[in-house]
Order: C-alpha cells, then structure tokens, then sequence
C-alpha cells in the first residue's frame, strides 16, 4: 500500500506507507498536520494532489463512507459517539444488523447486543452491550469505539489518541489489542503524543513537523530521545 | 479467598436497580406518575371530572395538540424546534375548506367521499411541502431552525389570509356529512380524533424503536457531528422530521377544520408554544437526542387536564396559564437534578 498527497501547507508532499499487519506510529506535534493526514486518508477531505493507493489499486475517497468500503476505520480522539445511545447502537451505528418482518426492514436488536457483547468480551472490557454510552468511563468508550472498527473487520484502522483520558489498565489493555489486530493481519496507524506507550507496540515510528516527514524509521533504529528532538525540530531530519 | 469475591460484587454494581435504569429513569415516566396523581386530585375536588362526558371533551381538545406534539418531538429529537406548526395548521384546515369548495362543482362532486378525499390530501400535500422547504433549508443551507420555521410561522399566516381575505371558511358540498363523521364521529365509542392519535402514537413508537431511520434520528439529535461519521444521511433524516411535522400539522388542521365545521383564518394562533410545551413536559429535551410518541401525548393531555380542572374545580382561570409555565419548569428541573444524581 502506498501514498503520497500534499495539502497545502498542512501537509507538504508527504510520502507515507503502511504495511499489511504493521503498527506504525504517528507522532508530531500540535499542527504538525496529523490530522490532516488522518482526514485525507479517512475520506474526510480529498487530498489538494497526489495520490493514494490501497490494497494495489489507486483509491480516490469521496467521502468517508468510500473510505470504509475500502477497508479503512478511524477511531477518533474524542471518539465521535453519541451519548444518547447505547453501547451496542453506537458499534452498529450506520451499518445496523436489520431483519425482515411482514416485508418491512427492521433492526434486529437481540443481534446486535449479542455481536456488541462478544466484541466487549473479545477487548476484555466490562463494557455492557445495552448501557447508554453517557454512562460509561473513559476506558469503556473506548472500547466501543474499538469495537466498531473490529465489527467492519477493517484492513486498516487509525486510531487518534487512544490511549490519551483512560485509566492505565485500559491503556495496557488497548495496546494489548493493537497487538492482536496486528497478528491478524490489520494495519494500525497508532496517532498519539504518549512516547512510551508507541515505543511498546509500534513497529515503526513517522515523525511529522510543520506539515514534513523528518523521519520515518523502525522503531529498533531509534530511541525516544531521537524522536523528542525530531518533534521540536532540535534535530532537522533523520 | 478475598479475590475470588471480588467479581460478582462488581457485577452487581455494574447494574444497577431497575428503578436506576430504562423506563423508569425517563421524564416521561415520572411526568405519567404525575399526571395519574393529578387526575385523582382533580376527580376528589370535582367529581364531575370522571364522567364519560367530561373525559369525551378533554380527550377532543387535547387530540389536536397531541397530533402536533408527535411531529414536534420528532423535530425536538434532532435538536431542532418547528415553530411553524400552528400556521400551517390553520393554513391545511381553510385549503381543506376551499378545495371542498372548489371541487364540489367538479366532477369530483359525483363521487361519494371524493371531494371530502381529495380535498384532505391535497391540504396535507401543503404542509408537507412546507415542511420540506423547512427541512431543506435548515439541514442543507444550515439556516437556524428556529429562525427558519419562525418565518414560515408568518409565512403560513400571511397565505392563511390572503387566500381567505380574513373570512372563515366553512365545508360545502356532498361530503360535509362524512367529513364530520371522520373528524368528529366515533369508533368503538372513541372519538375519531383519539383514534387516529393513538394509532400514530403506536406507529411513532415503533417506529423509534424498530426502523434503522429512527436510531438514525437519535443519533442526529445526539451528536449529528457522529452520526455523519459514520455513514449517517444527516440531512436526510433531518428533512425528514420537518416533512413530518409538517404533515402532523395538517393533518390535524383537517381534523380542527371537520371539528368545528369552520375554519377561521385566526385558527390555532399561537398553539405552536403549546405544542412546543406538551412535548417537553413529555420528556422531549430541547438540546435533543431525547423524546418518544408517547411523551408528547402525555404532556398534551396534562396541560389539557390542567385546563379542564380549573373550570371544573371553578377556580380563577386566570391562573391557569401560569400553572402550566410552572409545570414546564418543573418537569425540565426535575429532569436536570436527577441527572445531576441529586436523588
């Protein structure tokens, strides 16, 4: 899979690839244009120019609705649930399970809270399928964020921030999980300012300033140090 | 074993009491208890209340308002307002009353019931057309609802009395007999009028409940930003609620029209606020994402019993409007401090 874009400005010609079964890490600081580059590669917003390739075939995302038919999930850093809504509603929101009944199309919710709570039970969380999401924890909410993208089976799922606002348990647990998509064959993009928490799981690190790749290395070839000094532009390029 | 202990207890509390979740919880259901409550009252103070007459009149009056209320709660859900409603009622019920006027010297007039039919439709084509300019320019010019259904408030009025000139309408022709008998006749000893709004209480709920549009429509109302996110046809659904607003409204307008057997072009002035309070004492929330059918009736048919039990009871009814502005601020209140877990 390959890609190269640039957005004016926010994101300057940047090359950028992912593996199948790779955790690449995304780091930069504030405005460096990582979400930028999220959005373009979810749909959100087509790139100014350049191209995007996805599973060998060039892709061109009209909307985010192209961008999951393709295979690709995004989970956001304020998680984009509706509060009102249970837990299992918000995993199935957009593509709910329907049965039919006297010719009419209706929601089979037994289904759904069934397929939420074997998601939950797959992620470890006490998440329960028919709690409305306004009453969850941070950690909880995650998961049903999590949830949804393992419910399309995604090829590739970014996830914005994910471990930032929940309790260190859950935080082992979400990068536990990262893990395991990776053993499936699921490529993550993992976007998040907590150093520590990419050293652990990343397989490689892409480090973005000022709308520029400055480094794009495996994570054994560099050091947090090195990052740290990429991200505040002591060092120019690595 | 202290750790071996330690789950079940956590799965107790992971659920909590029944009276803590679902049903119980919502507003609507605390504004039903309410409302039984203050029936008993009303029934010891004056007995005269729970007489099969009595309750035919309320049941009548508060119909028409409860009609309105359930296409005003569909809109209340998707975090919008429709202050139109009253307007396009009255601006239904003298169409209904000039088409029948129109078309009885047609060859509409030969067929039974065809004026009457047609004549019905056609007012509800209206509004529904209404409402779907409503809709589109509040979910795809992303006007205000509020400011857009307050212009088509004035709108419908103005249209309302340009067509009439200021007269009242009335029903003319061969089906003035069965346009009575459908909008103030009896099924099974129900008035029609309650019929149709139980049936389409029915309907609504199910609808909520089982259709993909209406977990859409919480959804919208909820966090319209999410929604879209993941796939939803936010302006679909949001062009939708005001269709059916709009049609709730004229559709009640033909019934007012049938009712009173006249349609003044100063029908149903400011039921709009009314309608607004019926679904919001129900449990509708303004900031929405919350609100059910069977809310919206039971708020209409408080103020309605409030109403009624003023003039039974012979108290001054001139406090009667400031009891049902209390009562607004006390379900809304009562429904933020138990949210804020106060009790």
């Amino acid at each position: 899979m390959g890609m190269e874009y640039g957005a004016i400005r926010a994101l300057a010609e940047v090359d950028y690839t992912v593996a199948p079964g790779e955790i690449v890490g995304l780091i930069g600081d504030n405005g460096a244009g990582k979400s930028t580059l999220v959005k373009i590669i979810a749909g959100n917003f087509p790139p100014t120019h350049g191209t995007m390739h996805f599973n060998g075939r060039e892709v061109r995302f009209r909307g985010p609705e192209d961008a999951r038919n393709a295979g690709i999930e995004v989970v956001y850093q304020d998680l984009a649930l509706a509060d009102n809504l249970s837990g299992a509603a918000n995993v199935f929101l957009g593509r709910e399970l329907r049965r039919r009944v006297a010719g009419l199309s209706i929601m089979d919710h037994a289904a759904m809270t069934r397929r939420a709570a074997q998601l939950f039970a797959e992620l470890k969380s006490e998440t329960r399928p028919e709690a409305l999401v306004r009453t969850l924890s941070g950690g909880q909410r995650q998961a049903v964020a999590i949830a949804r993208t393992r419910l399309a089976a995604a090829k590739l799922v970014l996830l914005d921030e994910p471990t930032a606002s929940i309790s260190v348990r859950q935080v082992a647990e979400v990068l536990d999980l990262m893990r395991r998509m990776r053993d499936h064959g699921q490529s993550v993009i993992f976007i998040s300012h907590a150093m520590p928490h990419i050293f652990a799981v990343a397989d490689r690190i892409t480090v973005l300033r000022r709308g520029q790749k400055v480094a794009d290395k495996p994570v054994g070839a560099t050091s947090p140090e090195e990052v740290t000094a990429l991200i505040t532009g002591a060092v120019e390029r690595a | 074993m202290a750790g071996a202990s330690e789950p079940p207890a956590l799965t107790a509390r992971l659920r909590p009491r029944w009276w803590r979740r679902g049903m119980p919880q919502t507003q609507t259901a605390y504004v039903g208890v309410a409302f039984a409550a203050l029936i008993v009252m009303i029934w010891i103070l004056a007995p005269v209340f729970m007489t099969p007459r009595n309750l035919l009149n309320i049941s009548k009056n508060f119909s028409f308002i409860a009609l309105m209320s359930l296409g005003e709660t569909l809109v209340i859900i998707s975090g919008g307002i429709d202050l139109s409603v009253g307007s396009v009622c009255a601006l239904s019920a003298v169409v209904t009353m000039m088409l029948m006027r129109f078309l009885s010297a047609t060859a509409a007039a030969q067929l039974p019931g065809a004026t009457i039919t047609l004549a019905a439709l056609g007012a509800m084509a209206l509004a529904a057309l209404i409402g779907l300019v409503n809709g589109l320019f509040i979910a795809r010019i992303r006007l205000s609802s509020f400011v857009t259904t307050l212009g088509m408030l004035s709108v419908a009025r103005g249209m309302t009395y340009v067509l009439t000139q200021g007269r009242a309408q009335y029903p003319v022709g061969p089906d003035v007999a069965l346009f009575t008998r459908f909008a103030n006749g009896a099924v099974l000893g129900l008035p029609t009028q309650l019929v149709y709004l139980l049936v389409l209480i029915v309907l609504m709920a199910l609808a909520l409940r089982h259709l993909v549009w209406g977990r859409h429509l919480y959804a919208v109302g909820g966090n319209a930003q999410a929604a879209a996110l993941t796939g939803v046809r936010v302006p679909r659904v949001v062009v939708s609620v005001y269709v059916l607003s709009g049609l709730a409204a004229g559709f009640s307008g033909v019934l007012i029209a049938g009712w009173l057997g006249a349609a003044p072009a100063n029908l149903a002035t400011g039921y709009e606020l009314r309608v607004i309070a019926a679904a919001v004492i129900g449990g509708a929330n303004l900031a929405g994402g919350i609100g059910g059918a069977a809310g919206a009736a039971i708020g209409a048919a408080l103020i309605e019993v409030i109403r009624n039990g003023f003039v039974l009871i012979g108290a001054n009814t001139y406090w009667e409007e400031v009891f049902v502005g209390v009562i607004i601020i006390i379900a809304v209140l009562v429904d933020q401090l138990r949210t804020r877990r106060v009790f």
